[in-house]
């Protein structure tokens, strides 16, 4: 975390008492710092990929805030995710200037080729669809950004093409 | 100090007043909705906003500080204006079903709209979606009434310290509730009642169980039978536009019975009956303590007549159950009383009586169904109703509630003393086992002027007092020289700053009062509202009022208890005694 490496498990084999073991961490860090919900949620997104019930319980136990409260701020931030998500977090932008360049009809392009709604994750869980409010890439508008990959001009034609290679397993060459 | 004109009117106010407080300093009333008092306005609702001269938009006058020079307008065209177009908004998303809402006539929406003259709301659109939560005892949540006012999130959170409600998601679709919209039994809830207390509209409510009692009423086969508690008596007025203080003991007897209850009794009596067990066992915890120098004694001992009070400990303190009374609560004692005791004297089944019970109280609903509570192998009570739904089960029976003429309570189970009455308000049980306690031990007459212990009254949030015992009767000899000290904390925020000053080793006492909401029961989940700290204070003088005009002011004088122990439960924590009127705790997770 501090050597801004990446904790996410998702390429990894690792016992849920180890993801915790990897929370606890981020709690002995953040728990007594004001403001430390948002940073230790993030973080525990990062370690198991979504926040299950479970480690949201286990957040507020340890924060002393109510399960409620905690919940509040999770289902506040879209970012915050309370499902499994896919491998590929296709994330399309929704802003003001990809709106207006044609970002709604990436969206159901997007939604037609993976035959998924906003906030789900296919069956093979390799693709999750969520919509962006402005990824700070106005001039590329329409943009749609796949984990870290951002995919600027896009065109529904292309949508299929660039998502095979994904499936194909070479998506982050694009 | 800053000067400032309102309506043209010069006010002189405190830097950091607001402009809603400057204005109520000279009588001028803005409406608002989300203010609370005690509490930082939020500024969520916007139905506060006024002009401000010289300001482009109006402001909301809760949260904008007045300052010097300034040229506020409460009632210009476009403040009005304003004001107007922020309720039309609220009214747009609102599901109101006015006529069949519990808050008709009652509703502070409702009366905005009418205050403000609306009669058209030019917007359309999605109204809030409606869920409707009834998996509590005590509660039902309506979230298609809910205007997001927040109001029941700060008593949850910061009076009550709970957090069981809090805005879930963002935008129109905010919700206000349990943890992702999930019901409220999925969370840890007190079920206090205090979110439904302040609730602006009709999204929170008291689950109503007044069709239940009609139905038992109905039954010829059943002998139906009403316990008050001590609040309601200082509250049921303001159903009726009384004022709030105003004692109607006697209306509310006579309309109990005109609506067909069997007898008519006192939660009072209970109350005496506690203080007689509690002080008891208070007692018997300090002889344990300091002549068989018994280190498990649990004290200080906590008393237990508050259920919110024990779902609070049991869930957030589970760890100090053993230091509260195993007293039940007077409203619990009644109803086992009533199906052992009377139901013997009477001559019934405990079966076929139903104890119905009138609360300030919402967890009381949830206190009548735990499962422990069944002494007589029936439910201890059946039905609990709040102030609020007796209030409304009078209109029903058609009752002028104006009209009636004073009635008193049925014997045996109605006959209390004033330090019952002080049940109701927060250090009045403890203000009332001393009382008993002190003449017990000593033999002395109480020596308080007018038997109050004023350091313990009041709504400061946590007090305490001390009683130096001089002399001793003999059998008590052992706490000659012992200085008795008390602390008395209503609202469970308070409870908690208290529990973590004694475990910090901060404060250390003999006994110690909880009543779960700000005031103690007075300002309970079940009152008419809406309960302001004016309103707690003429319901506790009412209280007072009713105690000072008995002569029976103590608890161990009352005839019909002594009666009640020669004749049945023989001695207090007695036998009987423990089967009847003590109960036990259970550690609950915290959600």
């Amino acid at each position: 975390m501090k050597d801004g490496k990446c904790t996410c498990a998702c390429n990894e084999n690792v016992s849920e008492s180890e993801l915790f073991e990897r929370l606890d961490k981020v709690l002995l860090e953040y728990q007594d710092k004001p403001g430390g919900l948002i940073p230790i949620l993030q973080y525990a997104q990062a370690i198991f990929g979504f926040l299950p019930e479970n480690v949201l319980k286990y957040v507020s136990t340890k924060l002393n805030k109510s399960y409620s409260e905690v919940a509040g701020v999770v289902s506040f931030y879209s970012f915050f995710s309370t499902h499994p998500r896919g491998k590929y977090l296709i994330r399309v932008c929704l802003g003001t200037a990809c709106y207006v360049r044609g970002g709604k009809e990436i969206l159901d392009a997007v939604k037609k080729e993976l035959k998924i709604e906003v906030g789900e994750t296919t069956p093979d869980r390799l693709f999750s669809l969520e919509i962006g409010r402005c990824f700070g890439a106005c001039g590329l508008a329409p943009v749609l950004l796949i984990n870290e990959n951002v995919h600027r001009r896009a065109k529904p034609s292309k949508i299929a093409e660039i998502l095979g290679a994904y499936k194909g397993g070479t998506g982050d060459e694009q | 100090m800053a000067k400032l004109t309102i309506n043209n009117m010069p006010v002189e106010v405190e830097e950091g007043t607001t402009i809603l407080q400057a204005a109520k300093k000279i009588d001028i009333n803005i409406p608002t909705l989300c203010y609370m008092q005690n509490f930082e306005p939020i500024g969520a609702c916007r139905v506060c906003l006024v002009e401000v001269e010289g300001m482009r938009d109006p402001v909301a006058s809760c949260s904008t500080p007045a300052a010097e020079g300034m040229k506020v307008h409460t009632n210009s065209r476009s403040a009005r204006d304003a004001r107007k177009m922020v309720v039309e908004l609220l009214l747009s998303e609102h599901q109101g079903d006015c006529q069949l809402c519990d808050r008709n006539e009652d509703c502070e929406l409702q009366r905005l709209a009418r205050d403000l003259g609306i009669k058209l709301i030019r917007y359309e659109g999605e109204k809030s979606r409606r869920i409707v939560d009834e998996s509590t005892p005590a509660l039902v949540r309506d979230s298609a009434k809910c205007i997001g006012c927040r109001r029941c999130v700060t008593a949850c959170n910061l009076v009550q310290g709970i957090g069981s409600l809090f805005p879930q998601g963002r935008g129109f679709k905010t919700y206000i509730g349990p943890a992702f919209g999930n019901p409220l039994n999925s969370v840890t809830c007190v079920q206090c009642g205090q979110c439904a207390a302040i609730c602006p509209v009709g999204a929170i409510s008291e689950k109503d169980q007044i069709d239940d009692v009609w139905r038992a009423l109905d039954d010829p086969s059943k002998f139906v039978i009403v316990q008050t508690a001590p609040a309601i008596r200082a509250a049921l007025g303001e159903c009726f536009d009384y004022k709030p203080g105003t004692i109607v003991t006697g209306k509310m007897v006579t309309a109990l019975r005109k609506i067909g209850f069997d007898a008519v009794f006192d939660t009072n009596f209970t109350a005496d009956l506690t203080i007689i067990e509690e002080g008891t066992e208070l007692l018997s915890r300090l002889k344990k303590a300091l002549v068989d120098k018994d280190k498990n004694v649990a004290l200080p001992m906590f008393t237990s007549c508050s259920p919110g009070w024990i779902n609070y400990a049991e869930a957030f303190f589970p760890d100090i159950l053993p230091n509260i009374s195993t007293c039940k609560s007077p409203q619990q004692m009644f109803g086992a009383v009533a199906k052992t005791y009377y139901a013997e004297k009477i001559g019934r089944k405990p079966e076929d009586i139903v104890v119905v019970s009138v609360m300030p109280c919402t967890a009381k609903k949830y206190e009548a169904q735990r499962p422990e509570m069944n002494s007589s192998g029936y439910q201890d009570v059946d039905i609990v109703l709040t102030t609020r739904e007796l209030g409304r089960m009078i209109r029903q029976a058609g009752l002028d509630f104006d009209q009636l003429e004073d009635g008193a309570m049925d014997s045996p189970l109605g006959i209390s003393s004033g330090a019952a009455d002080i049940f109701g308000n927060t250090g009045g049980v403890m203000e009332a086992a001393l009382r008993t306690v002190y003449e017990i031990v000593t033999g002395q007459d109480f020596p308080f002027p007018k038997l109050h212990v004023t350091p313990i009254a009041g709504l400061e949030g946590v007090k305490e007092a001390s009683v130096k015992i001089e002399t001793t009767v003999p059998e008590w000899a052992f706490l000659k020289g012992v200085e008795v000290k008390v602390a008395v904390a209503h609202g469970l925020s308070n409870a908690k700053k208290l529990i973590e000053k004694i475990k910090a080793g901060e404060a250390s006492y003999h006994f110690i009062e909880v009543m779960c909401c700000p005031g103690g029961c007075i300002g309970g989940g079940g009152q008419p509202r809406q309960t302001n700290d004016e309103v707690r204070n003429a319901r506790i003088s009412a209280l007072y009022r009713e105690d000072e005009g008995k002569k029976l002011r103590k608890s161990h004088q009352n005839p019909d208890i002594k009666k009640l122990y020669d004749e049945f439960l023989k001695t207090p924590l007695g036998e009987k005694s423990h089967q009847l009127l003590h109960t036990h705790y259970h550690a609950k997770k915290k959600v």
